[in-house]
């Protein structure tokens, strides 16, 4: 089975099942990750879901929408690979995916 | 404390939060969440927008999906609490039976407020607030040519946009004399106003409904001096109404929502409250505030959780809401409460991205931001922080960047 990994601010590993056509977010919401709130839903609206990809995931991944990297704009957390994790659907290509959460969301 | 059962009234997005969050803050006992619709939770703010516009699906709805609460020993039940009895500990179900409870959530949000007037019942007449509301109304949307919105708040322009979207004639009745009149500035009334009309949607303000009329179904709606405006399809959006009458029933203190302090307690300390239905009071306003937000929802959920675990965790994040019509995305920032200010930044009468400004004594109060996610951002810091704003840097600043 394919999965994803959180690594939270302080360290701690959250492995969690890959859940193809799902968002990021959700896929972190159902498993109880802590630090991803999603607040809005997946709308992009509340910037609660921002990840740091992992180096040598993010060309597969794909960089920032326009909205999003409006939201991502004013976080101070803010790092090349961020991402709102709402805005990313995972397929199974990316088994194995690694993000960073920050240590707080806004 | 944190043995015993856990019962959440309200399958809504508090209830399913506090769920979550009790699981999340250690509570070993039983949790049992009880709600009267048949979908699994799901959210509610996409229903008027990208869920009726047709742009999302139903499993994008579902606020967790199945799993998450077999895996997490979260219990659902469909059912229909009639009473709260605090002396037993138990409420009563529409089935006759009772169930216990250690510590109780009231999370029961609220009902939409209806329109008292004639034919109001016949079909082809919908209020807005289930999925059930939302498949109705595609379904006769996809027949139907013209639609009569009646209120002009965020769900009627949510839904005008959207059966726009689906290629209907829409009309927009509001009663005030402009659309959201209750909760923003004039001049982004105005906006509003200007970008429907732009769309090809028809907005009457002024425009008091007297009745529906029809045959089988409903055919035009009829307005206070006679005049009668065709509809196949009518969406009443007047605003919604608290679900209090279980804890006033009870005994609670319930003022506007069920009262609720920083801990998101009740004026019974085994019961909790969060959501639509309750009503805090904020220091930050220095008043009773009942909020409509999922975000807030959300913000007193976590409260109630961790206060049932025995743990402090004030409800403390400023509020914001917000709202997609067309290409415009509104996120607004804290609450305009008593403001006696204005500062603009951008032409709301021209462009199609803006931020208004709600100052108070200096202060900034709260922000719309239309199409602007890095004024919302920075108005929710200055709001925050509640230090003295400069007005020429609000103005020009965060629109230029």
């Amino acid at each position: 089975m394919s999965v994803v990994t959180f690594i939270s601010h302080d360290g701690e590993k959250y492995e969690t099942p890959l859940e193809e056509g799902v968002s990021l977010m959700q896929v972190a919401v159902d498993n109880m990750v802590p630090g991803i709130d999603g607040d809005c839903g997946g709308e992009a609206a509340c910037g609660t879901c921002h990840v740091v990809v992992e180096d040598g995931w993010i060309d597969q991944v794909g960089r920032s929408g326009p909205v999003e990297e409006e939201m991502l704009a004013m976080n101070p957390e803010r790092e090349p690979n961020s991402r709102l994790s709402c805005q990313m659907r995972l397929s199974d290509s990316l088994g194995g995916l690694v993000v960073r959460l920050p240590e707080f969301q806004l | 404390m944190t043995e015993g059962r856990a019962l959440v009234v309200g399958a809504s997005h508090a209830g399913v939060q506090v769920a979550a969050g009790l699981r999340q803050q250690g509570w070993s006992g039983e949790v049992v969440v009880v709600g009267d619709e048949p979908a699994l939770p799901y959210h509610r703010p996409p229903l008027s927008k990208a869920y009726l516009a047709g742009t999302s699906s139903l499993q994008d709805l579902a606020l967790r999906k199945a799993e998450f609460y077999a895996k997490h020993d979260i219990r659902l039940v469909q059912s229909t609490v009639t009473q709260v009895d605090r002396a037993a500990q138990q409420v009563g179900l529409n089935d006759g039976t009772t169930m216990g409870y250690t510590h109780l959530a009231l999370c029961t949000g609220g009902r939409v407020r209806t329109l008292d007037v004639s034919g109001i019942d016949l079909p082809g007449v919908f209020y807005l607030r289930t999925f059930a509301d939302v498949e109705s109304i595609r379904a006769l949307a996809a027949s139907g040519s013209h639609a009569v919105i009646v209120g002009g708040g965020y769900v009627g322009l949510e839904t005008a946009a959207s059966l726009r979207a689906l290629g209907l004639d829409v009309t927009v009745l509001e009663a005030a004399e402009r659309v959201l009149e209750r909760v923003t500035a004039p001049e982004v009334s105005a906006f509003y106003e200007r970008v429907h009309r732009d769309a090809g949607v028809v907005i009457r303000t002024g425009a008091q409904v007297s009745a529906m009329a029809g045959d089988q179904r409903v055919r035009e709606v009829v307005l206070r001096g006679g005049e009668r405006i065709p509809a196949d399809l009518v969406v009443v959006g007047v605003g919604l109404v608290p679900n209090t009458e279980l804890a006033a029933e009870a005994g609670l203190y319930v003022e506007n929502g069920i009262v609720i302090d920083d801990l998101a307690r009740t004026s019974d300390p085994r019961i909790v409250a969060a959501g639509d239905c309750a009503s805090h009071r904020m220091a930050r306003y220095d008043r009773l505030v009942r909020l409509e937000s999922v975000p807030s929802a959300g913000e007193q959920a976590k409260t109630a959780a961790a206060t049932l675990c025995g743990k402090e965790r004030p409800i403390a994040a400023l509020p914001w809401f917000w709202s997609d019509q067309y290409d415009l995305k509104l996120q607004i920032a804290g609450l305009n409460l008593g403001y006696d200010e204005l500062v603009l930044s951008g032409d709301p009468s021209r462009d199609r991205d803006f931020t208004c400004y709600y100052l108070q004594q200096g202060r900034l109060l709260a922000a719309d931001c239309v199409n602007r996610p890095r004024d919302f951002l920075k108005a929710k810091q200055l709001i925050s922080q509640g230090l003295g704003v400069d007005r020429a840097q609000l103005e020009s600043a965060a629109a230029a960047s």
